[in-house]
């Protein structure tokens, strides 16, 4: 036979050749890696999200080999000495065979809860950065609308493993799930019993719940994921105003090698993290819980913190129980008060953000297309609902903690309460009004700062006597004042403006150095002979 | 091939010898809408002071990520981790296990990204790129040419001509999409209802569990309760002394049984509501313990002033006082349990609560 001769290093061109004959790929190929992404901090957040959740994909992954959702009672004869013999269910069981008896199961178990924990953090700050810059705005609604449906998607898988291993907490998180389920009119028992499989807790719920676990709330999540990135590179990021930048382009680094390396780096950060997380600090311990028992809680009993503020909700909602007679049917028929703060609440909490997009074009008869981002400041009303939404947010999430707050304060639980209720109607305006006037005067300073200069500190008197501070002229504002034109300042960029004075012709930089100067002083000059020479030389420094 | 005609303005030749490399990337920039504007290396003299320490901090990073992920993998076969196995060291050296594995692949994990990220932000050449977008809807023509070929869907299938067809076929499809919300929705259905009786307004405490006979209170363990049991002033909670009694299966059994001071029992007994009256035997009270506002054990019991807390949202509870809610989102009384005690001396129910216990809901009056 003869042997043909084989080019090691014509391979790759070779089959790549190859590759293009049947795919025809060069040009689609190319494409994606010239993508130019725009760099800012703040467009990084929902990438701690997305990466997030593969870590939650790879950890699920590993606990779904070990987990068994069953709600069979068993005794317990793991390596956990205090909980030996205990009658549990087979869920708790696997959950502690899991957290003692399998190589590393803790720590995968740990790094699966705060990696949850991050993906939730990460798509509310990510949605404040999209709320606050206005980059929900045309022609991106589709993708906010998206955003949001990922942010309930990730809560209800949250709760559903939250509720899996059938430790205390995890009962207790179900039976108020039940309880509010109970309190929806007309079809709440039918609804509670069907889901439960009878009355609370049955024996079919985990079932139930794990199979939303693994596979129909992650095959939602995943296919909202996919969207929410196909959207983002068919209609390409929005980038902030600057130098080049229009509404018409894209500035920043291409796709490969340049982004593509620093999102993998961040990847690996934010993996770091979440293992560090995972192994140093304890979460969940639900072997110190106990198995679920309908008579047993124990104080300072709180959700994951992104429940928290429905908690919260639920402890401030006064006992308002409505309680009616219709048509003399029945024996009357009851709207139980925990019906508004964890049905009716979330249900305008996700209507209200579904639609802003849209409301907000709507009153500002604003119908033209966005990819320059707007500061929080040149936008105050957005901004200022904005501020009384998370304020709302944030007195709900406090509340949701109040017993531990009232514990470790030393503060009356009932005063907490009534702070709570106070608050959430107090504080949100506040927020609302504050953030408005200080936008407006960011707004105002920035215009201040274009029309006159830059602040140098410097106090001038005149000779008539006045005082007046020495402003230093930005740039081009100097060039065309120096070209004669009327002097009106530059036109506000929608970007930074410089607030700092460069230090020509400046006072001397303040010493640096906390306790002792870093820099020692200069040596006192020496004298000199003849001063008019003096001032010569130094002027020009 | 087919050539780029939009790309053909000015004519190109891949094949010049006297193009360098990355002509030919800026070339395929521009074929994409990409103008590379700025493209600097952050070395141009290569090999200086600056660079190579750069190199080093590098190879410093990538060598410690090997390290890290080789103690991790040491650490996560040999490291004690079992609980409860092994001498004392082990013992000593088990709570670190984890610690162990999180500090070594974090640190794993932290020195590459770091490695990458300075990779990227010191050794790549500095660039700004441009890229125009393409926004705003299609171009009029193509719109047109869409909208008549979807419109001429319908003519070809002539749904204006054969209406009646179009209409048997929505008939005929509607029960079929039905059927996937009949498997979905009819397979899960439950009626609250259970032996003709509704789920939510019985409990473990019902004779019927019992085989007509009242049922006793007892501990969890199943051991029936005597009056002697409960101290003054304390409090236990009882379950149904059935089968399970104890047990999940009836969650909403679970019962405070509270001996009071004198005092406090006369007071009980001079507030209690119409419902309530003959529940109490002599100085002991019994009201379940599941929560009327969102179904939690409300097992918090202040003994001075008679209340009751419900840990998860806060609900109280005056004892003295049917359990009337006092404070929190609950809106009703605990339900009393009516007890009393048998011929040989133990606790039993007289019959099972006379009104729903835990949370409310739209058919409990």
């Amino acid at each position: 036979m003869k042997r043909r001769k084989f080019d090691v290093r014509a391979l790759p061109a070779k089959s790549a050749e190859a590759l293009d004959e049947r795919f025809q790929a060069a040009t689609p190929l190319r494409r994606l890696l010239n993508k130019v992404f725009p760099d800012h901090w703040s467009f990084l957040l929902g990438e701690i999200a997305l990466y997030s959740f593969v870590v939650l994909l790879l950890s699920g992954i590993f606990l779904a080999l070990f987990f068994d959702p069953s709600m069979a009672e068993v005794t317990y004869s793991g390596s956990y000495t205090p909980l030996q013999g205990v009658e549990m269910s087979q869920a708790y069981n696997t959950a502690l065979h899991l957290s003692f008896d399998v190589r590393g199961g803790l720590f995968m178990r740990q790094m699966h809860h705060w990696s949850a924990l991050l993906f939730m953090a990460a798509i509310v700050v990510h949605m404040f950065r999209v709320f606050f810059t206005g980059a929900f705005r045309k022609p991106r609604e589709a993708n906010w609308i998206v955003g949001v449906l990922l942010f309930w998607m990730g809560f209800l898988e949250g709760f559903a493993g939250y509720s899996l291993p059938d430790d205390a907490l995890s009962g207790t998180g179900l039976r108020i799930a039940s309880a509010i389920m109970l309190s929806i009119p007309i079809v709440g028992t039918w609804v509670t019993t069907s889901l439960f499989g009878g009355e609370f807790p049955g024996d079919v719920i985990l079932d139930r719940l794990y199979i939303a676990h693994v596979l129909l709330i992650p095959g939602a999540l995943l296919a909202l994921i996919s969207v929410h990135m196909g959207l983002l590179v068919k209609q390409k990021h929005t980038q902030w105003p600057g130098p080049g930048r229009t509404n018409e382009n894209v500035v920043g680094v291409r796709m490969f090698p340049g982004f593509a390396a620093k999102a993998g780096g961040f990847f690996m950060i934010v993996f770091a993290m979440i293992a560090a997380l995972a192994g140093l600090i304890q979460i969940n311990p639900i072997w110190l819980f106990g198995p679920y028992k309908a008579a047993v809680v124990s104080a300072a009993s709180q959700p994951d913190w992104y429940v928290m503020f429905l908690d919260g909700s639920t402890r401030l909602f006064p006992a308002w129980e409505i309680r009616f007679d219709l048509f003399g049917w029945g024996d009357g028929y009851t709207i139980p008060p925990i019906f508004w703060p964890t049905v009716v609440l979330p249900g305008i909490l996700t209507m209200l953000p579904l639609f802003y997009p849209f409301i907000e074009a709507r009153f500002s008869k604003d119908k033209a297309v966005h990819n320059l981002l707007e500061r929080p400041r040149d936008n105050p009303l957005r901004t200022a609902l904005g501020a009384m939404a998370i304020t709302f947010y944030v007195v709900l999430l406090v509340s949701g903690g109040n017993d531990v707050l009232a514990d470790k304060f030393d503060i009356s639980l009932n005063a907490m309460t009534w702070a709570g209720r106070i608050g959430i109607l107090v504080l949100p305006p506040l927020a609302y009004y504050v953030s408005y006037r200080i936008a407006l005067g960011l707004q105002q300073h920035d215009r201040e700062v274009l029309a006159h200069g830059v602040e140098t500190g410097i106090i001038r008197r005149l000779p008539d006597g006045r005082f007046i501070e020495v402003h230093q002229p930005l740039p081009s504002a100097a060039v065309s004042h120096a070209e004669g034109e009327e002097h009106h300042g530059l036109e506000y960029a929608g970007w930074v403006v410089p607030k700092k004075m460069n230090r020509i012709g400046a006072l001397a930089p303040t010493v640096k150095g906390f306790f002792f100067p870093i820099e020692k002083a200069a040596p006192p000059a020496p004298p000199q002979i003849g001063e008019g020479e003096r001032e010569e030389i130094t002027s020009g420094h | 091939m087919t050539t780029h005609t939009d790309a053909a303005v000015e004519p190109f030749d891949v094949s010049d010898p006297n193009l360098t490399r990355f002509d030919l990337v800026k070339e395929g920039a521009r074929r994409d809408g990409v103008e590379i504007v700025h493209y600097a290396p952050r070395f141009p003299v290569p090999g200086t002071k600056a660079e190579k320490r750069i190199e080093r901090v590098l190879a410093f990073l990538f060598l410690l990520t090997g390290l890290m992920g080789t103690a991790f993998v040491v650490a996560y076969i040999a490291w004690p981790w079992r609980y409860g196995h092994g001498d004392e060291t082990y013992q000593k050296l088990y709570p670190y296990y984890n610690p162990v594995l999180g500090a070594t692949l974090g640190l794993a994990l932290l020195t590459l990204g770091l490695g990458i990220i300075t990779w990227s932000k010191k050794l790549l050449p500095e660039e700004v790129s441009i890229q125009e977008r393409h926004d705003g809807a299609s171009d009029r023509t193509e719109q047109l040419l869409t909208a008549a070929t979807i419109v001429n869907m319908g003519d070809e299938l002539g749904l204006k001509r054969r209406r009646f067809v179009g209409l048997a076929f929505a008939a005929g499809a509607a029960p079929l999409g039905a059927v996937a919300g009949a498997l979905l929705v009819g397979s899960m259905i439950k009626a609250p209802t259970q032996n003709g009786k509704n789920v939510f307004f019985t409990t473990g405490w019902d004779p019927a569990n019992n085989g007509g006979k009242p049922v006793r209170l007892t501990h969890e363990d199943g051991t029936p309760i005597r009056p002697a049991d409960v101290s003054i002033g304390g409090q236990i909670t009882v379950f149904p002394g059935i089968p399970g009694g104890a047990t999940n299966k009836y969650a909403d059994s679970p019962t405070l049984l509270l001996h009071l001071r004198e005092g406090d029992a006369q007071e009980t007994l001079k507030h209690a509501k119409p419902v309530n009256h003959g529940s109490q035997w002599q100085n002991f009270v019994a009201y379940s313990k599941i929560c009327t506002h969102a179904g939690c054990p409300a097992s918090l019991y202040e003994q001075q002033t008679n209340r009751l807390l419900c840990p998860c949202h806060q609900s109280q509870f005056q004892i003295t006082d049917n359990a009337r809610p006092i404070f929190g989102p609950a809106s009703r009384s605990l339900p009393q349990l009516p007890i009393t005690v048998d011929d040989e001396g133990y606790f039993v129910a007289v019959s099972d609560y006379k009104v729903a216990i835990g949370p409310a809901f739209w058919e409990r009056p």
